[in-house]
């Protein structure tokens, strides 16, 4: 096993820390709701982090599919923290800008921004931030039947959150604490 | 018995109807809950993958806002991604002393100091342990009779963190269901994903999972479920999911409290029923006939 890493590989360091204990068992992708539809299956993943194939990582789906069931970390018999390291390899993408599943980035940011502004999320703002990101004009029609559901149960509300309380500040220096000293 | 209550930013929007139910179910069974002054979004699943800090900072400020109005009581949480995200700033702090300090240079920037002395409960775990089935079939105005309800946990108030029911074969809600007169649905879809986000997503795959939940809910009369993502994404895509597999895939879904709601005599309007987006009727006009029917039998 190779254990000098080339420089650009070294943003995987957090997460191979993690998984380095790893003994391919499979244990992960057997329990795993969304490998169906990754690209490389958890096992494989964590095999990639190992061989620190950056590019190939990032540029997979496979992080971005897990949606934090913690069936994994919860049968892994080596007890590592695989969710952790699915959302450790988001963080990374984030910081290093390399954004391949603008879905789910954009979500997330999105949320995120609307939190930054009111303190709390209001879902209408959310996802009309996230289909003005989306940039895609029919986008917002496969929701449609979705948005009128809720909009006549009275669940769509134009009105922003009650608790207004500016998270800016905040954010900032979570932000650079993180960066200062990771 | 007297809880902090932090309900989170869905049950302020789409899932208000498990915010109503849940205060009207506490207070029916004499619990007081105080929801906590100026409470802030927990970051849901969208903080931890952006950032580790934030992911952890945000929780501890409403932990630390809780902490300034009582220390005494337990902090009740109904959604299961708040409490995931407030457990993990609970367990991460009480691990981990540097990390603790670091959150708190954070909290500066609002005057706030989180010290970890809160306890986080999920909802059920109130339900389950705290208030008990015993007590709710004490309360029980209304039994449901020969009607089958699907249990559905989903996976945060579970796992990672093992408090109240296994992780893999959950069964805190039996008792509870039982207490009610009601059967429960015999199946291993209660701890099983429904996608979460992905239904926005990646709704192709989002729709597989949901489908998978609803195709072995056939059988039982109602889902139940205590978390606002696991509900909107068990009812809202019926219509779609039924199309995609095609097979008759609607089915009622309720809020645990709507339901134990029902049962101890709380109105439609308290449990804000007409909120749900599955449709309730055909489950409603078969509880009125069970309860009648176990009166007279
Ligand atoms: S379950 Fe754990 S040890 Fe097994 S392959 Fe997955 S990460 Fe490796
Ligand atoms: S936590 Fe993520 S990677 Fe692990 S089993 Fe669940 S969806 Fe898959």
């Amino acid at each position: 096993m190779k254990t000098e890493h080339s420089e650009a590989s070294d943003i995987l360091a957090p997460v191979r820390k993690m998984v380095q204990a790893c003994i391919q068992c499979g244990t992960c992708t057997g329990s795993c709701p969304n490998a169906f539809a990754m690209d490389y299956t958890p096992r494989h993943l964590w095999r990639m982090v190992m061989m620190g194939l950056t590019d190939e990582i990032f540029n997979s789906l496979t992080f971005y599919l897990c949606s934090a069931c913690y069936s994994c970390t919860l049968r892994c018999p080596r007890g590592l923290p695989l969710t952790e390291a699915m959302e450790t390899l988001k963080q990374i993408a984030v910081k290093e800008n390399r954004l391949v599943n603008k879905p789910s980035q954009l979500f997330y940011r999105n949320f995120m921004e609307s939190v930054r502004r009111h303190g709390r999320v209001r879902e209408t703002e959310f996802m009309t931030l996230y289909f003005m990101d989306m940039k895609h004009p029919f986008l917002p029609f496969r929701y449609m039947p979705l948005g009128l559901k809720l909009l006549r149960k009275g669940k769509l509300s134009f009105q922003l959150p009650s608790g207004g309380n500016t998270l800016d500040a905040l954010f900032r220096k979570a932000v650079e604490a993180e960066e200062a000293n990771p | 018995m007297k809880y902090l209550y932090y309900p989170g930013c869905s049950l302020e929007g789409t899932a208000s109807e498990y915010d109503f139910s849940t205060r009207a179910f506490m207070s029916a069974v004499g619990a007081e809950l105080v929801e906590v002054t100026d409470w802030t979004c927990c970051g849901a699943s969208a903080a931890p993958a952006i950032n580790f800090l934030l992911s952890l900072v945000l929780p501890a400020r409403n932990l630390a806002l809780a902490e300034k109005m009582n220390q005494d009581c337990d902090m009740l949480v109904p959604c299961s991604a708040c409490y995931l995200n407030l457990k993990n700033a609970e367990e991460h702090a009480g691990k981990n002393a540097a990390l603790l300090h670091k959150i708190n240079t954070v909290l500066e920037e609002d005057h706030l100091v989180f010290g970890n002395k809160i306890r986080v409960k999920h909802l059920l775990e109130v339900l389950s342990k705290d208030i008990g089935a015993e007590k709710i079939r004490s309360l029980v105005k209304k039994t449901f009779e020969g009607m089958v309800i699907a249990p559905y946990y989903g996976c945060q108030a579970l796992r990672p963190y093992i408090v109240f029911d296994d992780p893999e074969y959950p069964q805190s809600m039996e008792p509870l269901i039982e207490a009610i007169g009601a059967k429960v649905h015999r199946w291993d879809m209660g701890g099983k994903c429904c996608g979460a986000s992905h239904t926005t997503t990646k709704p192709e795959v989002g729709i597989e999972l949901v489908s998978a939940i609803l195709k072995k809910a056939k059988g039982a009369d109602a889902i139940v479920s205590v978390c606002p993502m696991c509900q909107m994404n068990l009812e809202a895509f019926q219509d779609r999911v039924s199309e995609y597999q095609h097979e008759d895939l609607h089915i009622p879904v309720l809020y645990l409290p709507q339901l134990l709601g029902l049962a101890i005599g709380l109105t439609d309007k308290e449990l804000r029923l007409d909120s749900n987006l599955s449709d309730l009727n055909g489950f409603l006009r078969k509880s009125e006939a069970a309860h009648h029917g176990s009166i007279h039998s």
